[in-house]
């Protein structure tokens, strides 16, 4: 039987590969979408645990996460174009200006 | 039954399509498998009853993200591989090997406080929709009309970000090319 | 009768304010020497003037105000101006004034003249304050007060460079001055101790209370404040072994060696026995004050015995003092408190006139000290002669001056208490004290013309100098016919020693005896060192390579051995906890900054204005969250 274990460790996991990809990606694109992998693993917790307790709540939270996601891939992506007009690229290596 | 195999179906097609996209040097690649692995994500949430946040799921993030995330990539030449140099990699895989063993073990303990109380239980007889509806617009009403502006504000920065010099092509045009000076000069004719 | 207190004992202060605030940065000015003067004369004025009046009504006590109030310890700013206190006023202030007038004139050439005068007349205060406190507190700010201007007086010429002498390894005004202070500071922290038991014991450190308290209190603490305090006075009075001191401290000027040893230091540790004497007197601290009698002794003889080789004219004198330093304190320690008292006032008067004499042969002989190098100067400085031989004729007991009747009595004393030994040995100290004395004047006044082969020129003092000290010549002779006024007015208030009647029989032999030892003493040194031409005194070889000679002539190697023994040992562990300092105490400072400077130059390379490299760190960071949040979660 699956139980909410399962569904925790698989979240767990998953949030690990988002967190993995947040540390070894350069590019700025290929990081946002790490965090997103970030964002549904915690999600996928919060309904998991929520279904467990019979509680509402959790996916309350869940739904509230997915609004803050779309919101920051609405504005990060303009952000992104913004700095890709002004470098030509999105990679960090590249775009380290913030070198005292 | 059909739990348990749905559950490891989904699992590991995510897992696999996760790590793609992590790994993936093909920016179409790894949208891709990201949108591949929200579509599971949203089966889970079949799996565990969510049916309304399933359905927010594929819609704002399928649909919606996943094709701000197409249109966005036209600006940035995704049929080209990127190039990312990596200093230490075995650094990456520590530190992220350490902490999906630290969740593993501290998820696969058993979960304490079995006597906590449900502060808004799931109401019998109504559908999820219907349910998460109720809750909502009762308890979380003012969270929800502070997203919906949170929403709407993102939506004008994005475009106002997105939307400075759209005429402006950088493909065609190189970079010492000065805009303004041109139209200085036009205006000094 | 308030007023005039107050008067005697801020008088000496204003007087170094004055010198001190408005004429530190200007050149010398006479007027400073004038002034000071003038204030320390009113001083006494106001001090004889309460002799009076304490002789007709009693003490005088005063509160000027609130000083210390914690808990339950209230000092007062109280002065008590009885008998004892009243005499060492006007004993100080007399000699200070005389002293005062005098620098003015040996000191006119000197270009820190009123640097001089602000710290002499502090000097004075310090005393003053000292005498006449009401309780131990202020007794001993005045203490260190007086240790405080001794080491500015000692050192007043402290650009002197260090010298070899023959007698000592190394010496320097600045030398001497740490000497006289450090171990005065010794000897203060027995004076301390012996306060703290005070209080502890008491609960006040009020003089009447605690003399009050005293029979209550155990014989153990009794005897153990007895014996810290007398460590105090040991060391401002110069008692062996903290003698060295004061044969150090003629490097000062001689009006500063005249103040310290007439008036304002080295009585002070008298004084505080004769003050504290209800204790001293108590059954229970019988061994301490025996022992105090017995050491006084042994410093009388010890000291003569050392003067009998000296060369240096200032260094005679000095131990001359020290010889009667012990014996006040074989008086006080035998119980015959008045005739100590009787003794220090003698011999402030005596001695302070030997003092500004020898300062006059100094200043005659440009600073040279050595009295093998003068001799036949009575032609050149004849007021200086007679005052000098005056003074000598006192401090060798010769009948009918000063130091007869005050010493007379302490020899008597001794024999009365049947410490024979003790007696013996006064008596024969008496007779070298008159052998030393009366050397160093033949030495100095008769015999050959030394001086001319050497070139030196002698001259008196300024007339107006050798007036001033006519004062001090007069009591130097007449001071002994007022013991029977000293007596009544002084066993007032301390107790009154009487001499029994098989003593009384005798005293007329012991005096002869005593005179006959003086006699004797004077006409060995006439012989020896008085002729002229064939009579002349010429150097023994003989005797001067002699073990007595040269060990009385090293002062017993004492120094030496200080030197070799504490100096240098404390020397080489000063060293070596100085090399501990700085590598362990500077050591670890340095390291923790270091330690900083390092881990800072390390972490530099965090901020590298790489956003991916700063995405690292955090998520090092996350983890490391995570990590306490499990670790918490397991134990909690």
């Amino acid at each position: 039987m699956i139980g909410v274990s399962h569904y925790l460790i698989l979240s767990g996991l998953l949030f690990s590969i988002g967190f993995m990809g947040v540390l070894r990606r350069k590019n700025l694109l290929m990081l946002f979408f790490a965090t997103e992998m970030m964002l549904n693993a915690s999600n996928i917790a919060f309904v998991a645990i929520g279904n467990y307790y019979g509680d509402l709540s959790g996916q309350m939270f869940a739904f509230f996460v997915i609004a803050v996601a779309a919101s920051e891939v609405a504005v990060g992506l303009g952000l992104l174009i913004l700095l890709y007009k002004k470098y030509g690229s999105l990679d960090l290596d590249v775009i380290s200006a913030m070198k005292g | 039954m059909y739990e348990v195999i749905a559950f490891y179906v989904f699992a590991i097609s995510t897992t696999i399509l996760f790590l793609i996209t992590a790994f993936s040097k093909n920016v179409l690649y790894a949208m891709t498998a990201l949108a591949s692995g929200m579509v599971m994500i949203s089966g889970f949430f079949f799996l565990l009853g969510a049916d309304f946040l399933g359905v927010v799921q594929l819609i704002v993030y399928v649909g919606a993200v996943m094709a701000l995330y197409a249109f966005g990539m036209m600006f940035f030449d995704a049929t080209k591989d990127i190039k990312e140099k990596h200093q230490n990699p075995t650094l990456v895989f520590i530190l992220g090997g350490l902490m999906a063993l630290v969740f593993v073990i501290m998820f696969s303990a058993p979960i304490i406080g079995e006597n906590v109380q449900a502060i808004h239980p799931v109401i019998e007889g109504v559908g999820n929709a219907q349910a998460v509806g109720m809750v909502l617009f009762t308890k979380y009403l003012v969270a929800f009309e502070v997203a919906a502006v949170m929403l709407l504000v993102a939506m004008i920065a994005g475009i106002i970000l997105a939307g400075k010099k759209m005429d402006y092509s950088l493909t065609t045009n190189d970079d010492t090319y000065d805009h303004e000076d041109e139209i200085l000069k036009g205006a000094g004719k | 009768m308030e007023s005039l207190l107050y008067i005697a004992l801020f008088a000496p202060f204003v007087g170094s304010l004055f010198a001190g605030l408005f004429f530190a940065r200007s050149p010398r000015t006479h007027l400073v020497g004038v002034v000071n003067s003038a204030l320390i004369g009113i001083a006494f004025i106001a001090s004889v003037i309460l002799a009076i009046h304490v002789a007709k009504y009693g003490a005088v006590q005063v509160t000027m105000m609130e000083w210390i109030s914690i808990g339950d310890l209230t000092i007062p700013f109280g002065f008590l101006v009885d008998e004892i206190s009243v005499t060492m006023m006007v004993v100080v202030t007399l000699v200070s004034t005389v002293v005062h007038i005098y620098s003015t004139g040996y000191m006119s050439h000197d270009k820190s003249y009123n640097r001089f005068f602000s710290y002499l007349s502090a000097f004075v205060f310090s005393m003053m304050i000292l005498v006449m406190s009401d309780n131990f507190a202020g007794l001993f700010i005045g203490w260190e007060g007086v240790g405080v201007c001794s080491w500015l007086l000692i050192g007043f010429w402290y650009h002197k460079a260090d010298k070899t002498f023959e007698e000592n390894p190394s010496i320097s005004p600045s030398w001497a001055a740490n000497e006289a202070f450090i171990m005065n500071r010794i000897a203060d922290l027995g004076m301390l101790v012996g306060i703290f038991l005070i209080y502890w014991n008491v609960g006040s450190l009020q003089y009447d209370i605690v003399f009050d308290a005293l029979p209550q209190l155990a014989d153990g603490i009794l005897v153990a404040i007895a014996i810290a305090l007398f460590i105090g006075a040991m060391g401002k009075s110069a008692q062996f072994p903290l003698h060295t001191w004061l044969t150090d401290a003629m490097e000062g000027p001689t009006p500063v060696s005249a103040l310290i040893h007439a008036a304002t230091m080295v009585t002070a540790g008298v004084f505080l026995i004769i003050r504290a004497n209800p204790l001293y007197s108590l059954d229970a601290v019988a061994g301490v004050s025996y022992f105090i009698a017995v050491l006084g002794t042994f410093v009388a003889f010890y000291a003569a015995s050392m003067a009998l080789t000296a060369r240096d004219i200032k260094r005679i004198v000095a131990l001359s003092t020290l010889s009667q330093l012990g014996y006040m304190f074989a008086a006080v320690g035998l119980g015959a408190y008045w005739i100590a008292l009787f003794h220090l006032a003698a011999h402030a008067f005596f001695k302070a006139l030997l003092f500004l004499g020898a300062g006059n042969v100094m200043h005659a002989m440009d600073d040279e000290l050595d009295i093998f190098k003068m001799g036949g100067l009575r032609k050149a400085m004849v007021g200086s002669y007679i005052y000098m031989g005056i003074a000598s004729i006192a401090l060798a007991g010769l009948p009918f001056f000063a130091g007869f009747w005050s010493k007379d009595a302490i020899i008597e004393t001794a024999f009365n208490e049947g410490t024979y030994i003790l007696w013996g040995m006064l008596v024969i100290t008496a007779g070298m004290t008159a052998f030393y004395s009366f050397r160093q004047v033949f030495f100095t006044f008769h015999g050959e013309e030394r001086y001319k082969a050497l070139g030196f020129q002698p001259h008196d003092m300024y007339k107006y100098v050798l007036v001033a000290m006519a004062p001090l010549a007069a009591l130097a002779i007449s001071f002994g016919w007022f013991m029977d006024d000293f007596k009544g007015f002084i066993t007032k208030n301390l107790p009154v020693y009487e001499m029994s009647e098989h003593t009384h029989h005798l005293a007329g032999y012991l005096g002869a005896l005593v005179i006959l030892f003086a006699l004797i003493g004077i006409a060995i040194a006439w012989k020896k060192y008085g002729g002229t031409g064939a009579k002349a005194w010429k150097k023994d070889e003989k005797l001067a390579d002699s073990f007595v000679y040269k060990l009385l002539e090293n002062q017993y190697y004492v120094p030496k051995f200080y030197d070799e023994f504490i100096v240098q040992p404390y020397t080489i562990l000063s060293a070596k906890f100085w090399e501990f300092d700085k590598k362990v105490v500077d050591g670890s400072v340095d390291l923790i900054a270091r330690l900083f400077y390092k881990s800072g130059d390390v972490s530099r390379d965090m901020q590298n204005g790489n956003l991916s490299s700063y995405l690292n760190w955090m998520g090092a960071g996350a983890l490391l969250l995570i990590l306490a949040a499990a670790v918490a979660a397991v134990i909690g």
